[in-house]
């Protein structure tokens, strides 16, 4: 008898895992179906993917997404770098520095979207693209943070001292040393910030103004007008973009230091 | 170089800091006074009415014909689901989460790696699409209803639009919240205390209770935290399984931003919201102190 083996546990687990895997595959198989209804299958195709490359609303929100996610993945990690830097290495008030910027990922959502959009209007910030850019940098800061202190804590200084006992000054120790031991940590919190940005709905939701509508605020308002296998095809795109980005800042918070 | 490594370190870290701060430390101050205003103008608030708590008191009072105050009792009782819907989402991912985490722990390293990754993924996933995917499930003439319909003794069974559907489509959001704490407190599991527990003639069950249990207390605090707070909060999912029917407090903020535009009410049911989520963190702070003790 394996002590570590709990009687059950390896079944349940399987029916999880079946529990989190089968509806996406359900929705996946059904994106390829070609039956106009999106729950009952005809005969495979890929008519609904054509339909969404020449769908002209489609492609806006794509763009706007893609923008959107870009411009918010890049502020949030420069920000996020920024503070990696100041909170690594002995800094004593970490924790109360970190409880801040972890405030994103604490609040409900909702809360913060609708308080956002308050603020906006008070100060009369147009609703669009850069209210967008904005409110998604603030809460993609953790994600790009939380990589980029992981590769700083594992870092060993001597590098660094070493650079400054050549007489490198601190800019050129940073850009010559820090920098390239640095890079996978801030690729992979950019990775994880964009998927963020490009996967939110909610706080879009509520900031996007007309016209400026991003492709799950376009997925939202279509399920509402009625389902189709279309909607099934733009969500199978959107889960393999996801599930290939976050592979990939896994594999690189995994090289090699 | 000149600037003291203090000073440094606060350069450093105002970018970051301040983009938070304004764009959601501001925003909750602005929306607190917001829920004392009156609703009015374009932008949906009166800025020059009297603050008053007259939008708190609307959760249970209203007012009749004739000007008296009566009881309505149907915000109290969205804000109720809300609060049991949570408690039995998070009841179900123990449930379930508990005996994944428990399995994990006991693997080699290679499938350990693997479930982790597979328990991660659905995370970071996007969550619109995940629930949508219930939705087809669920739906009249999808997979599940259809099988259920054709074995059910009391005819067909609406799925879709009810407690039930909202439940599982939380419990399907938050699961990984649940599994990856438990297993991060079961991977450094001691296993020879089970050794110990067995040497001693402890049966399975007894083990499981006094030494696998009272160990996984501090993930089993750590998960309900995490499914608990954002299945309060949840917005997407009722509104695409629940269908209107089965609100919770997200929707009816998510409706005074909408087509009720009443922001300041709309402020003031966030603020609960918020003060509920407060409570929950200062009991389970409270909790694990006295654990600690």
């Amino acid at each position: 008898m394996n002590i570590r083996r709990f009687p059950m546990t390896r079944e349940v687990s399987l029916l999880v895992l079946a529990y989190l895997y089968v509806p996406v595959l359900v929705l996946v198989v059904y994106s390829f179906n070609a039956n106009r209804t999106a729950t009952i299958w005809s005969h495979a195709s890929l008519d609904w993917y054509g339909r969404i490359l020449t769908n002209p609303s489609i492609q806006a929100a794509t763009v706007n997404s893609l923008i959107l996610a870009f411009a918010a993945a890049i502020g949030a990690t420069t920000f996020a770098l920024l503070a990696a830097l100041a909170t690594s290495r002995a800094f004593p008030r970490r924790g109360a520095v970190e409880a801040v910027l972890n405030m994103p990922l604490i609040l409900p959502e909702i809360v913060v979207a609708v308080a956002t959009l308050m603020l906006f209007v008070a100060l009369g910030v147009q609703l669009g693209l850069g209210a967008m850019i904005l409110a998604h940098t603030a809460f993609c800061i953790p994600f790009a943070y939380l990589p980029i202190r992981a590769r700083l804590e594992g870092m060993s200084r001597s590098y660094e001292e070493a650079a400054q006992d050549l007489y490198a000054n601190r800019f050129r120790t940073f850009r010559r040393v820090t920098l390239p031991l640095l890079w996978p940590g801030i690729l992979a919190g950019f990775t994880l910030a964009f998927v963020t940005s490009l996967d939110d709905f909610l706080t879009s939701f509520f900031l996007s103004g007309p016209g400026t509508t991003t492709l799950p605020v376009y997925i939202f308002s279509a399920i509402r007008a009625g389902i189709t296998p279309e909607i099934n095809a733009i969500s199978t795109v959107m889960l393999v973009i996801s599930v290939l980005l976050v592979s990939l800042s896994f594999f690189l918070s995994r090289l090699r230091r | 170089m000149s600037a003291s490594p203090t000073l440094r370190r606060l350069g450093l870290l105002t970018p970051a800091l301040a983009t938070i701060g304004l764009l959601v430390g501001v925003p909750l101050l602005l929306m607190f006074w917001i829920s004392l205003l009156q609703k009015g103008g374009t932008s949906g608030v009166d800025w020059a009415s009297v603050p008053s708590g007259a939008n708190y008191l609307r959760l249970v009072w209203e007012e009749d014909f004739d000007g008296t105050m009566i009881v309505n009792t149907s915000y109290l009782l969205i804000l109720l689901r809300s609060v049991l819907q949570a408690a039995l989402t998070t009841g179900l991912c123990l449930l379930f989460g508990l005996p994944v985490a428990l399995w994990m722990a006991g693997l080699g390293r290679t499938q350990r790696d693997i479930m982790l990754l597979l328990i991660t993924i659905p995370f970071w996933t996007n969550l619109l699409v995940r629930n949508y995917a219930w939705l087809i499930i669920l739906r009249e003439d999808g997979l599940v209803a259809q099988t259920v319909n054709a074995v059910s003794p009391f005819g067909p069974v609406q799925l879709l639009y009810n407690d039930l559907a909202v439940a599982i489509g939380l419990t399907y959001s938050f699961l990984p919240f649940m599994i990856l704490p438990l297993y991060t407190v079961f991977e450094k599991f001691d296993w020879r205390l089970l050794e110990a527990a067995h040497d001693l003639g402890a049966t399975r069950a007894r083990a499981l209770r006094r030494v696998v249990l009272p160990i996984a207390g501090p993930g089993i605090l750590a998960g309900s935290l995490l499914v608990f707070i954002p299945c309060l909060g949840a917005f997407v999912t009722p509104a695409l399984l629940g269908g209107g029917k089965t609100l919770m407090l997200g929707n009816i903020i998510q409706m005074q931003f909408g087509a009720s535009r009443n922001w300041p009410f709309g402020a003031a049911l966030s603020v609960v919201l918020l003060a509920l989520m407060l409570i929950v963190m200062t009991s389970v702070a409270l909790l694990r102190n006295r654990r600690a003790k």
